[in-house]
């Protein structure tokens, strides 16, 4: 007897008891339904929660100066020497400060940056039109501003800034660009910024020192010698002082994610694995039931000739397609479902074919396991025995 | 079938013993039995007499406790389950008396059932289950479940089955038992007609009249066989 024809077979006596096999299904449709959203679900979450910390830019390193009153505070040349450590990419000290720009009737209260050319690199802007900062601006304590979309847009609602002059806390400053949108991240609007020279940003807010640094690390696996290089350099400014400085690692924040991540798979294979015994143990009672009342049919099938091995494949392929089929239609609901609750809850949801596929697998493999007592029961039947069976 | 020399059933010394709450009960007691290829051969004998157990040991449901038995020039009582379950599908046809038909299967699907278990392919499985059927009249009703069919149809679906496999013998226990006795004459026709194609038969029954119908009558008695000899 081949694989197909014991297929067919099981599907025949599937559909014929369609209320049962339903039911036995159903511990495997729950399982397999709640593995599939709640991985869609889960696998959606923690995408874009790594999207918004990787639209901080990519390789990033945060170094925070908090100083020591203002003479240990660092100079925009320090930091920049900084650069030189092998791995660096691109160093953008950075100033925030918060101020009012006007553009004639337009006011806006929007978040001064005060940074160097490698900013637009660093955080991963990118220009709609004129040009960046360069470093000639910063020599030369330029007055000049390159605007966030939004800001652009709020201040000049209708005609091109570039060429236009605002004022930042009373100083007149002239528009060179205009950066592209970018959307928002967890610290809120990217776009809602104006970025001036770091010198003019110190002159303007009355401020020396950096605050905070960005660095880009050119390659992944330099990350850790770069942060290295970075603490003992900062460690003999400020004479051993660590408290006067801090350097964040971008993938510490990604790796903390992964590992809440990971507790979280674990913790649902868990409940998957639960739910999937119970409908195990489901289908093995009900295939339990199923050989008893088919003993007479087992009986005439091993009269005329069915061997050991066929009655045991007849049963193991009914309780597989049973589990299978389970699995299908838990894996269909479970997208429906993932999708429904994205809708609702305006959550992103992933759906990955590794999880449809193991899934699938899953249940027939239950279906396997669970079926081969029945099977073997009904494969051991004595063909007189059963054929005796009312 | 018929032309093979040496006869297609040979028991020597049979018996089979029972252990019956501390009792030994010898349901065949050193039974012996020749059949001939082409034989039509009547096993007559009341209930309790061993006659079901018997039909078990010759159509090689189950195995004698001592003795020898050779079907078609094997010997076979000391086979395992799955060596017998391949004998049974090459070399014996039952036909049952409750007909033992599948019921949620059409009628072709149970005369290819044996036909399945033999590793037959699809096309050639079809040919020869529709052949079958039409042997026995019922080529119109090929599509037919069990329940759809009258009681002398279902058993002539049966003996479709048992014919399937073009097996030496057809093992038939009480064909006529659930039958009345219009469609009783109808099936022991066709079963003496299949003898006379040269199709060896042995038939259980406990039915004088039925047995008068063989070539040869053996009476089984408290599990002792004794010959009545040919009728002429």
């Amino acid at each position: 007897m081949n694989i197909a024809q014991g297929v067919k077979m099981a599907l025949k006596s599937i559909l014929g008891n369609k209320l049962r096999s339903l039911l036995t299904m159903l511990g495997i449709i729950i399982g397999v339904t709640a593995v599939i959203a709640l991985v869609a679900l889960g696998q959606g979450a923690t995408k874009s929660v790594t999207e918004q910390v990787q639209s901080l830019g990519t390789n990033l390193l945060t170094v925070n100066i908090l100083g020591r009153g203002s003479t240990s505070t660092l100079t925009e040349k320090e930091a920049t020497d900084l650069g030189s450590i092998e791995g660096v990419q691109y160093l953008a000290p950075a100033t925030n400060s918060n101020a009012t720009v006007k553009a004639g009737t337009e006011s806006v209260s929007v978040g001064i940056v005060g940074s160097n050319s490698d900013y637009l690199n660093v955080r991963e802007y990118e220009l709609a039109s004129g040009r960046f900062l360069s470093q000639i601006d910063l020599d030369f304590y330029q007055k000049i501003a390159v605007l966030g979309s939004e800001t652009a847009t709020d201040l000049f609602p209708l005609g091109n800034p570039i060429g236009q002059y605002v004022q930042i806390n009373g100083s007149r400053y002239k528009v060179v660009g205009v950066l592209a949108s970018k959307g928002s991240s967890t610290t809120g609007s990217n776009d809602e910024v104006v970025m001036i020279p770091l010198t003019s940003a110190e002159r303007l807010f009355k401020s020396k020192g950096v605050r905070t640094i960005y660095v880009q690390v050119a390659e992944k696996d330099q990350i850790d010698a770069v942060v290295a290089s970075l603490e003992s350099a900062l460690s003999k400014k400020f004479r051993g002082n660590t408290n006067s400085y801090r350097v964040f690692n971008q993938s510490d924040i990604l790796s903390t994610l992964d590992s809440v991540t990971g507790t979280l798979s674990v913790a649902l294979g868990g409940i998957a694995g639960i739910s999937l015994l119970v409908g195990g143990i489901g289908i093995m009672n009900i295939m339990l039931v199923s050989v008893t009342e088919r003993t007479r049919e087992i009986g005439i099938r091993k009269a005329i000739g069915a061997r050991r091995k066929d009655i045991l494949i007849q049963f193991l392929i009914e309780s597989m397609v049973l589990s299978g089929l389970g699995g299908v239609l838990g894996i269909g609901i479970g997208i429906g479902a993932a999708r429904l609750a994205s809708k609702m809850l305006k959550m992103q949801v992933v759906f990955s074919l590794d999880i449809v596929l193991i899934a699938f697998l899953f249940s027939v493999l239950i279906g396997v396991i669970f079926g081969m007592f029945p099977a073997n029961k009904a494969a051991k039947l004595k063909p007189i025995d059963a054929l005796r069976f009312e | 079938m018929a032309d093979k020399t040496g006869p297609l059933i040979r028991i020597e010394g049979l018996s089979k013993l029972y252990q019956m709450g501390g009792e030994t009960l010898k349901a065949l007691n050193d039974v012996s039995l020749t059949v001939n290829y082409g034989d039509f051969v009547a096993i007559i004998g009341p209930s309790g007499s061993g006659k079901s157990t018997l039909m078990n040991v010759i159509g090689c449901l189950d195995s004698a406790s001592s003795g020898n038995y050779w079907l078609d020039g094997e010997e076979i009582s000391k086979l395992r389950e799955n060596k017998l379950a391949d004998i049974r599908n090459r070399k014996i046809g039952f036909i049952f008396q409750g007909f033992n038909l599948l019921p949620k299967l059409t009628a072709i699907e149970n005369v290819e059932l044996p036909l399945i278990y033999r590793g037959v392919h699809a096309r050639e499985r079809r040919e020869r289950a529709i052949e079958a059927l039409r042997k026995v009249g019922l080529e119109e009703r090929i599509h037919h479940k069990p329940s759809e069919l009258s009681g002398g149809q279902q058993q002539r679906v049966a003996i479709a089955r048992a014919l399937a496999g073009n097996p030496p013998m057809l093992l038939a226990d009480e064909p006529t038992g659930a039958l009345d006795t219009k469609t009783s004459k109808e099936v022991m026709g066709l079963i003496r007609e299949l003898n006379e194609l040269g199709h060896t038969i042995v038939l259980i029954t406990h039915d004088l009249e039925i047995s008068r119908q063989a070539k040869r009558v053996v009476r089984i008695q408290d599990g002792r066989l004794s010959e009545e000899g040919r009728p002429a």
